[in-house]
């Protein structure tokens, strides 16, 4: 089958692919049907941003945990309940007012499930891949965040088995809030460096 | 391999496409992959060849024309395939049954156990590090440049890095190779670093102001500038 006409059969012809190789693997007792169903769940409704949106809230109000989740972020999220695959050795990068971290993995898609879940579709689309390292700032004004030129852009390749997280700086005017109130504030994109957190007001 | 999967620095993706809320999985049969590739872990169906490296070995146009999940789905397919679980023929001939009945679906098997031992898979801390290896040759604070190796089987020394100089930040410890050669062969764990470059050395002029680039590199990947 060609691959213009591969394309054009797209998702039903995936979908009749993915059909006959469960189907021949069940039969074949090579896997369970059920095991599929737990794997699809667990990251459809377990493992996702709001993992990671935990760990920066209690980063945020804790200045000690913040301290060993930057020297030591494996097992500082652990601590929160989060391992896992994709998630054997987790640095995280602390943004600040001089210094912007962003992660990208120009040569797959490598993420830190644990934390974020499954990678989004832009981050492994093949645009993100290929210019993220080349040219951040204009990835990022895509995004619609326009940084300072006095900003110090890091971009950081996944191409290890190492995964990276971002620690986005605490929005100004969220000093009385608790740690749970601060969750639902941190997004997904802040957490792999293309956006930042708004304040409460400023997001209705 | 200098594959089209090693896209740091290319152009003509255009503008990076964003979704609002877009769902975990947009298609049931996405999911259906990701829960397959994971539950064939157990079958080492990846070995010799890793499971990147089958992805990679797509061709250029299929690559390209593929979702992230359709790849995932070919190369465990091929994978499956390599290793004689099932056979090309019977792919064929199933694809054709589901074609001719698109209401039927694939039988069930249900095993409560291989179910907890997958899950395991998804939520078992793995550590990295590894005792051997040797210590590290190299420090913080050394310039190393990035040796220019163009292998064929698969690397995570992308082409953009190669020939390039850049300063040792951080020693992660020691960790397995990931390279693999055409025979199927890997080598032994390698102290790994974390390295810093400056964009102008990357990219030279065309560079952005005030950017650095980090990147792992095992110590095999480098030597002193």
């Amino acid at each position: 089958m060609s691959t213009e006409e591969h394309h054009h059969h797209d998702e039903s012809y995936a979908e009749l692919r993915t059909k006959a190789l469960e189907s021949l693997l069940v039969e074949k007792g090579l896997i369970a049907t059920n095991a599929i169903d737990d794997v699809v769940r667990t990251y459809e409704q377990d493992i996702g941003p709001m993992n990671g949106a935990k760990v920066v809230a209690k980063a945020w109000t804790d200045p000690e945990y913040k301290k060993r989740l930057l020297e030591e972020g494996t097992s500082a999220i652990a601590e929160v309940g989060f391992t896992g695959a994709q998630g054997a050795q987790i640095v995280v990068l602390e943004n600040t007012g001089d210094i912007h971290n962003m992660v990208v993995c120009t040569l797959c898609s490598c993420y830190p499930w644990p934390v974020l879940g499954l990678p989004p579709s832009w981050y492994k689309s093949e645009a993100y891949r290929s210019r993220a390292v080349v040219e951040p700032r204009a990835v990022l004004h895509d995004f619609g965040l326009e940084l300072d030129p006095a900003i110090n852009v890091r971009v950081w390749d996944s191409n290890s088995e190492i995964r990276y997280m971002v620690l986005p700086q605490r929005p100004e005017g969220t000093d009385g809030m608790t740690e749970e109130e601060l969750i639902p504030l941190v997004n997904r994109d802040s957490m792999i460096g293309v956006a930042v957190v708004t304040p409460p007001t400023l997001t209705g | 391999m200098n594959g089209i999967h090693d896209m740091g620095g290319m152009h003509g993706f255009g503008k990076v496409p964003h979704e609002e809320d877009e769902p975990v999985f947009h298609e049931t049969w996405e999911g259906r992959v990701m829960g397959i590739r994971r539950s064939l872990v157990k079958h080492d169906i990846y070995e010799p060849y890793n499971f990147r490296f089958s992805v990679e070995s797509l061709s250029p146009a299929e690559y390209l024309s593929s979702s992230y999940y359709e790849r995932h789905l070919r190369a465990t397919e091929n994978a499956a395939i390599t290793k004689g679980l099932i056979t090309r023929e019977e792919m064929d001939e199933r694809m054709e049954y589901f074609r001719q009945n698109p209401d039927a679906l694939p039988a069930r098997r249900e095993d409560p156990k291989e179910s907890e031992q997958i899950q395991q898979i998804t939520f078992m801390l793995h550590p990295l590090h590894r005792d051997t290896g040797g210590k590290p040759a190299f420090h913080i604070g050394d310039v190393v440049r990035a040796r220019n190796i163009n292998p064929q089987g698969h690397t995570r020394l992308p082409r953009y890095i190669r020939g390039k100089a850049g300063t040792v930040v951080k020693y992660h410890g020691n960790h397995d190779s990931q390279d693999i050669d055409m025979d199927g062969k890997t080598s032994p764990p390698q102290p790994i670093y974390s390295v810093q470059f400056d964009a102008a050395e990357l990219w030279g002029t065309s560079a952005e102001e005030n950017q650095l680039l980090f990147i792992d590199m095992w110590e095999g990947y480098i030597e002193p500038a």
